[in-house]
């Protein structure tokens, strides 16, 4: 096996090369106490980060002289996702820039102390909120519209059997994949918030009840949630969508609406926990005593006392709860039982172009496609992660 | 040691209450469907004596307690039944022999086999990986290294695993064929050939890719959540090395939420796998379970789903017991 020499040979290189650099520089520094006292462990991460970033710029420079052909293709998707990072790393930048000059004295602050990442969290969303709201006027196409001439090669370029008319081609009945990209945005997005909304108000709102009653009702409802946490949601929601089918084709009710109910049940059994939790410990506080001996009703309890003060946990858990039912429903419209056509989705686009990959050697192109629809998906709820992440780590105050 | 036997004598006999509520549950669903199954599958082109013939097959003309305490027994002994394809081919066919698809455990038995061979070699290879990584960046934290990894491990956290997957068949397999992009493993091989082990690579990285993340930053909160104690500053004062300090006074308390996530990352393992055999071809469980519920051969989907969730409550206990286990203070009661 040659590929177990090269990693053995690597590994020798960037073990042995941790060594040296230390060597190195205490010989040319005089002993200075930094690389006196800098462990083996720092050494060896010097040495391989240096030839990690060698290996990435090489390629690279590899990657842009390379002749079109073959070579060029091996390069293809390196480029881009070099570029990609460029832009992105260049545009988060630019983003938290403008942040810091417009706006009020409170966002400019945020702004300030915000990482690169959280920023180009921030972007993404925003934009991905945008396309899904305009789509119908930035697409070129309608989403269900076939336009003659099927599975046209994405890049524009005749001689290889694009048209300039479809930047990205079309798929295998004929249908503008821009467009679809574009409207995926509005379905794919649209119907995971709808859900993780739902979620949230049947989630949230058993959990506030359960936390300020208490008694059988908190048990009850306690005991059916571990019952249905113990079944893994996905396998759960593809049981469901089977018997929701036969249901669908017996009355003529879309599949998707069953699958927002099936999908927001099964999320709403973990806000719910959330949601208990935080209130069972707001509960027993003065100002909740106080406003029960003041005669408050249930609700004002609920929406007045316990809401406000459980809101940061909520919210990030909103964002973490938005990226599992984003994420599981684009896995049910990829397994082929989620979103149905004529809707355009992410999920389902992966699944129909998903063999092009195979093609990658010889038509880069022709495999951008499926990839570009499944890294839709994962932008979004990186984005929606980086965002999260940042949040709950400002409100934590994490240690160290 | 006698309290700590209770303890574990109490989440096996609540482990085993689960598993009986989650199969009602599953029983239930699936007498939600409309009717019963032979006619919502046989649906419009069902002849009376068709839907007879399945009922009769599946048993469906007698009360629903009954089925399902029939059901409960003979999967407690083994036998799951008989898929739906199995009987409308004997239905139209008049025979059972010949149809090569046999019960449902034969269907299962073998695919579970190489179910749990992936979930097996991606926790081989995750689990390690991952508590080094997480010792490394909280002995390392707020350094480049650490806001990389951060970066990247929220990245395939949050990436949905058909991309992983492509990713990794894009540049492991179509840009430099290293591996094969199509895992069809067969029932030749034998469990320890180097030729399952190499088809089976490649979903095994994905899966990889999914579970180390998670595990690398439970790891490392649990390593960093400690750091703040004051046996750990008197082992810092002492003059111990950072490594030192975080491996021998650090891991060992941290030992009881690492087990945990690990034991709960298995669980994740063996029901993850689904959406991975499907873009690999792998001939899992989770690929069967896919098939049976686009078929709607509901015998074949109520087991798999029984499977999944016995397996996903025991992995859970385990992780209960593990960290009741690893708690000296439960161990050694006063």
């Amino acid at each position: 096996m040659s590929v177990w020499m090269w990693i053995l040979t690597i590994l020798i290189v960037i073990l042995a090369g941790g060594w040296m650099f230390r060597k190195v520089g205490q010989i040319t520094s005089g002993n200075t106490p930094y690389f006196r006292d800098m462990p083996y462990g720092v050494a060896v991460g010097y040495v391989a980060a240096a030839l990690t970033l060698l290996f990435v710029i090489t390629t690279y420079i590899k990657a842009l002289s390379a002749e079109p052909g073959a070579e060029a293709n091996k390069y293809f998707f390196f480029k881009l996702a070099i570029h990609f990072l460029l832009i992105s790393a260049v545009a988060a930048w630019v983003f938290r820039w403008l942040g810091r000059q417009i706006g009020t004295a409170g966002t400019r602050k945020l702004f300030r102390q915000m990482p690169l990442t959280a920023s180009f969290g921030i972007l993404v969303i925003i934009l991905y909120a945008l396309t899904a709201i305009f789509a119908g006027a930035i697409a070129p196409y309608g989403q269900e519209e076939i336009l003659g001439n099927a599975n046209v090669v994405p890049g524009g370029d005749p001689n290889i059997g694009g048209d300039p008319k479809y930047p990205l081609g079309t798929d295998q009945i004929g249908r503008d994949i821009l467009s679809r990209l574009i409207f995926g945005a509005q379905n794919t997005v649209g119907i995971a918030f709808a859900t993780t909304c739902l979620a949230f108000f049947i989630g949230a709102s058993l959990g506030f009840l359960a936390a300020t009653l208490g008694g059988w009702l908190d048990q009850l409802l306690s005991r059916a949630v571990d019952a249905l946490m113990a079944i893994p949601a996905l396998i759960f929601a593809l049981l469901l969508m089977t018997i929701a089918a036969v249901w669908a084709n017996k009355f003529g009710i879309p599949l998707t609406l069953f699958m927002v109910v099936i999908i927001a049940v099964i999320d709403a059994t973990r806000v719910f926990r959330l949601a208990r939790a935080v209130g069972t410990s707001i509960v027993v506080m003065d100002y909740i005593e106080a406003a029960k001996l003041r005669g408050e009703g249930l609700t004002y309890l609920i929406f007045r006392e316990i809401l406000p003060n459980a809101t940061a946990p909520l919210l990030a858990e909103f964002g973490l709860r938005f990226c599992f039912v984003f994420l599981t429903i684009a896995s049910l419209s990829f397994l082929g039982v989620g979103i149905q056509p004529p809707l355009a989705d992410w999920g389902t686009m992966v699944r129909d172009l998903g063999q092009f990959i195979n093609f990658a050697q010889f038509a880069p192109q022709v495999a951008l496609t499926p990839l570009l629809a499944a890294s839709a998906i994962a932008l979004l709820t990186v984005a929606v992660n980086f965002v999260v992440d940042w949040m709950l780590h400002r409100s934590s105050g994490l240690k160290e | 040691m006698a309290g700590i036997l209770k303890i574990v004598a109490q989440r096996l006999a609540l482990g085993l209450i689960t598993l009986f509520v989650v199969s009602i549950i599953i029983f239930v669903a699936v007498n939600l469907l409309p009717g019963d199954f032979a006619e919502a599958i046989l649906g419009q082109g069902a002849t009376p004596e068709s839907v007879a013939a399945i009922r009769e097959e599946l048993g469906l003309d007698r009360p629903p307690v009954v089925r399902y305490l029939e059901w409960l027994g003979n999967a407690v002994r083994g036998d799951l039944g008989t898929p739906m394809s199995q009987a409308l081919f004997s239905a139209y066919s008049g025979s059972n022999a010949g149809s090569g698809i046999g019960t449902v455990m034969e269907q299962i038995a073998p695919r579970f086999r190489n179910t749990v061979y992936l979930a097996g070699l991606s926790a081989a290879i995750a689990v390690p990986i991952s508590i080094t990584l997480g010792i490394l960046t909280a002995l390392y934290r707020n350094s480049a290294f650490d806001r990389a990894m951060n970066i990247f491990t929220l990245s395939s956290i949050s990436s949905p695993e058909f991309f992983l997957a492509y990713i990794l068949i894009l540049f492991l397999a179509v840009l430099n064929p290293i591996l094969p992009s199509l895992s069809n493993v067969n029932a030749e091989m034998s469990f320890w050939s180097s030729e399952r082990f190499v088809k089976t690579l490649l979903p095994a990285l994905t899966l990889t890719l999914v579970v180390t993340a998670h595990m690398m930053r439970m790891t490392r909160a649990a390593i960093i959540n400690l750091l703040a104690s004051p046996y750990i500053e008197m082992a810092r004062l002492k003059g111990m090395s950072p490594m030192r300090v975080i491996v021998k006074h650090a891991l060992p308390n941290a030992l009881a939420p690492i087990i945990n996530v690990v034991a709960l990352n298995l669980a994740y393992l063996i029901t993850g796998v689904v959406v991975v055999e499907v873009v690999f071809v792998y001939p899992g469980i989770g690929q069967l379970f896919v098939d049976s519920v686009k078929i709607r051969d509901i015998p074949v989907v109520q087991a798999c789903c029984l499977i999944f969730a016995a397996a996903y409550i025991l992995l859970n206990l385990t992780a209960d017991i593990m960290s009741i286990i690893s708690n000296p203070r439960l161990r050694h009661p006063k």
